[in-house]
């Protein structure tokens, strides 16, 4: 575990491998995440992207943003192209290249959710990040399976009838050696999380809460906090199965605890796309993020 | 509109005037800007007060863009060139030494 | 390293094989890296054979079980990328289902290499000959060969990848037979000594590709966007460009073949006895191949009778269609075995050739044909009532008058009642 301050002292004097002037909204979460992830796996890795705002950000033709290789993938391919780069350095014996899918909800837990199970069922050594902004931010703020029930967004304009899918807990059903949950706008844990995966040999899935200023309705410097009260609120679980073992981070530990928790509402009023809903509806929300933790605090 | 020193820019991002003179593929080069100067979106303008800034980093880590520059010791510079200013890093300076400032025309 | 017997090494057998093993045989000498699948009949056996092959230590290669199709495409996308030499084969639907990957293999300019063991589409259900599967992609820039001997099969995929990987090419290559008639019938098929095809099939480059290549040490980016106003349009003619000049390349490789293996496949096109023909029918796969005895059965009556087999249909031999319709030959017939609902024609090819008939100033009949859908027969009598119909329209300018006459095609063995 790095701490803060030992990570400036380490990172501060190196080049940023993805590197100022993305096409990246203001305030972009995704690729705070993504640049402290490039930092931890370092120059020896190559992304493959599935089509996302990452297959925007990374830049226009003949310029890119990563000074890693990366490639930009057809929506459904995030892990099965991935599969084919490890086998192909497998096959050549070519070592210590980290692999790693950077893929929105959408090619996650929608489109790529075939590829994925089947990469990781196969123990495929490679990283699979999901950065969750849960929804089709590229295309404008459209629902995905990702998105928390009641949420406004394009496709669903009175607020979404269903609850958010839990990626991680289905990938974590596959019984990879490593599974982790983590907010995009805590850099520090981003970067002891990839740090950690990367010395694990076979598949690693990481799920990035990452929030998004302009589809989720709120303003960019506003970014680490809506991180943050997603935590305290509990509406986001932070998590690691490790060889099979749960890990529950101590921030979530401590607001399992409903006395110490937030109250949803908290975290939903910050949010334009959470606007004008009902007691009612906080109720069912606040209900269903008391439902998750308890059933945390049981496995524990 | 500003623009990036040409002949750098040249070398990196060559110009075809021809197909003929095309690779295989659309390949690109990691640089800064693969969008343009993304300063120009900005509305304010972070400003770092010296005096009061305590050298912790701080800012530099939670810089989406990796914006600013920091070395031990000195006070962080930001790149204004492509700082969109989010105002990120007035929010988590713990010494709340930086400012956002409205950019004039 | 792969445990290659030293008789194999040193010398040729002949090994009596179905169409499919011959394509795994194919993969196996050609040494091939990344091999990626997904089982579906009737190509199965070829990935099932593979299997043996890389389990049994046999050849040196990774082997990525996928969940599906468009996993398959994706992942060899992947491994070409690293400049792996990548394998895989197909049928109908998963065909179908890797489209969107097949587009993202030309476009990334990867030489993957890929058999097809043609279907029909579903539904319903039909997994028996036919070429609609690889007909409905023909236009995603990949190279396209029939091969309709097992010879030719095994042949081809040595081939392939010394043109797929030549410089000047840099695409994608189907080599497409007929299911279970081909996929599935044995035949033997003589394997030269491993020497001699590493000879002639070197390695790809050990740096990688030389336009694309996953490399941290050179990091480069690919795919990304490109505005209306910069090259995407001139980037998609070099696929075009390249396709179109790869014809001297394939016909310079078959050559170069020839002289080591001693097996003739002519060109993209073959011409079987129709220089001094007025009646030639142009076709394409093992129906064509069958159709010689067609022809020689009528050449013994002294019908001046020809068959052009298509052993390409991308890139599209123009040149030598051009030529046939600048010959002495006065009636043509096409038959497709697949279908183009609602083109020209009804099949796709036929369309096709039709569409270079201006490039020759001479006046020329034509008669389309759809035939040997979903694995019905088409026998050499058969074939022998076509030559007949195609004498009837040079003779008499009758076209058929049976209702199995169309929209302008014959749909042979359409039941009519009669």
């Amino acid at each position: 575990m790095v701490t803060v301050s030992e990570l400036i002292k380490t990172e501060s004097n190196k080049p940023e491998l993805f590197q100022a002037g993305s096409s990246a909204c203001a305030g972009c979460a995704s690729i705070l995440a993504l640049r402290w992830a490039l930092k931890a796996l370092g120059p020896k890795t190559v992304v493959i992207a599935p089509a996302s705002c990452a297959n925007v950000y990374i830049g226009i033709w003949p310029k890119a943003s990563s000074a890693v290789p990366y490639i930009n993938m057809a929506f459904a391919a995030g892990a099965s192209a991935a599969s084919g780069v490890v086998a192909g350095y497998e096959a050549l014996g070519k070592k210590d290249i980290n692999v790693l899918t950077w893929a929105g909800d959408g090619g996650t837990v929608d489109i790529g959710i075939q590829a994925l199970s089947g990469a990781i069922e196969r123990s495929t050594n490679f990283i699979y990040a999901c950065y969750d902004n849960e929804g089709y931010m590229n295309t404008g703020t459209q629902r995905s399976s990702s998105t928390p029930k009641h949420t406004k967004t394009t496709t669903t304009p009175f607020g979404k009838g269903m609850h958010k899918k839990d990626i991680a807990q289905i990938v974590a059903a596959h019984d990879i050696p490593y599974v982790a949950t983590c907010v995009a706008t805590d850099p520090q844990e981003i970067y002891n999380i990839f740090s950690e995966a990367k010395q694990i040999q076979g598949s690693k899935f990481i799920h990035i809460l990452s929030p998004c200023a302009p589809g989720w309705r709120f303003a960019a410097s506003k970014t680490t906090e809506l991180g943050d009260l997603a935590v305290k609120t509990g509406f986001f679980l932070l998590w690691k199965q490790v060889n099979g073992e749960l890990i529950v981070h101590k921030r979530t530990q401590k607001y399992l605890d409903k006395k110490k928790r937030l109250p949803i509402e908290a975290y939903l009023s910050e949010q334009g796309r959470f606007g004008d809903l009902n007691q009612e509806q906080i109720q069912d929300l606040q209900n269903w993020v008391d439902r998750r933790c308890e059933k945390l605090a049981r496995q524990l | 509109m500003k623009k990036d020193d040409p002949k750098s820019m040249e070398t990196k991002c060559p110009i075809y005037k021809s197909w003929r003179e095309l690779p295989l593929v659309p390949i690109s080069r990691g640089m800064k800007g693969s969008i343009g100067e993304t300063g120009d979106w900005r509305t304010y303008r972070p400003g770092i007060d010296e005096k009061e800034c305590n050298r912790c980093g701080i800012c530099y880590v939670y810089c989406p863009d990796g914006v600013i520059q920091f070395k031990e010791g000195s006070a962080p510079e930001i790149d204004y060139k492509y700082c969109k200013g989010c105002g990120i890093c007035k929010v988590k300076c713990p010494k709340k030494a930086i400012e956002m400032i409205r950019e004039r025309e | 390293m792969s445990k290659i017997k030293k008789s194999e090494m040193d010398k040729e057998q002949t090994i009596i094989m179905s169409g499919n093993y011959a394509s795994a045989w194919g993969a196996k000498c050609s040494r091939v890296k990344a091999i990626s699948a997904y089982p579906i009949t009737p190509q199965t056996t070829v990935v099932e054979k593979l299997a043996d092959f890389v389990d049994g230590g046999e050849l040196d290669a990774r082997y990525v079980k996928v969940e599906s199709e468009h996993s398959v495409m994706a992942s060899l996308v992947g491994s070409s990328m690293t400049g792996a030499r990548s394998f895989t084969a197909t049928s109908g639907q998963g065909l179908l289902y890797m489209t969107e990957m097949l587009h993202w293999v030309s476009s990334s300019r990867l030489p993957i290499v890929t058999t097809i063991a043609s279907r029909g589409i579903a539904p319903p259900w039909n997994i028996w000959a036919e070429y609609t599967d690889i007909l409905s992609i023909r236009d995603c820039g990949w190279i396209i060969q029939f091969a309709s001997t097992h010879q030719e099969i095994f042949d081809s995929v040595l081939m392939s990848y010394k043109i797929a990987e030549n410089q000047g090419v840099m695409l994608p290559y189907f080599i497409v037979y007929g299911g279970f008639t081909q996929s599935h019938t044995s035949k033997p098929v003589r394997i030269p000594p491993q020497k001699e095809i590493d000879a002639f099939l070197p390695p790809p480059p050990e740096k990688g590709w030389s336009h694309l290549n996953l490399d941290p040490e050179n990091p480069v980016t690919f795919g990304n966007l490109l505005m209306p106003q910069q090259e995407y349009l001139d980037f998609r003619f070099l696929i075009h460009d390249s396709m179109v000049k790869s014809k001297k390349i394939i016909q310079k490789t078959i050559k170069e073949f020839k002289k080591s293996f001693k097996r003739d496949y002519s060109g993209l096109a073959e011409n079987y006895k129709c220089n001094d023909a007025d009646v030639v029918l142009i076709s394409y796969g093992a129906l064509a191949e069958q159709s010689k005895i067609a022809v020689d059965e009528l050449r013994k009556e002294g019908k001046k009778v020809g068959l052009f087999k298509l052993r390409y249909i991308r890139p599209f031999p123009n040149e030598e269609l051009v030529k046939l319709f600048n010959s002495d030959v006065k009636v043509i017939g096409i038959a497709d075995q697949g279908t183009a609902f609602g083109n020209p024609t009804g099949g796709p090819i036929s369309t096709e050739v039709m569409s270079l008939l201006r490039q020759s100033n001479r006046k020329i009949k034509v008669l389309p044909y759809v035939w040997g859908l979903g694995g019905r027969d088409v026998t050499v009598d058969e074939q022998i009532r076509v030559f007949h119909q195609l004498i009837q329209l040079k003779n008499k300018n009758e076209y058929p008058t049976d209702d199995t006459f169309q929209h302008g095609t014959v749909w042979m063995g359409l039941k009519t009642g009669a």
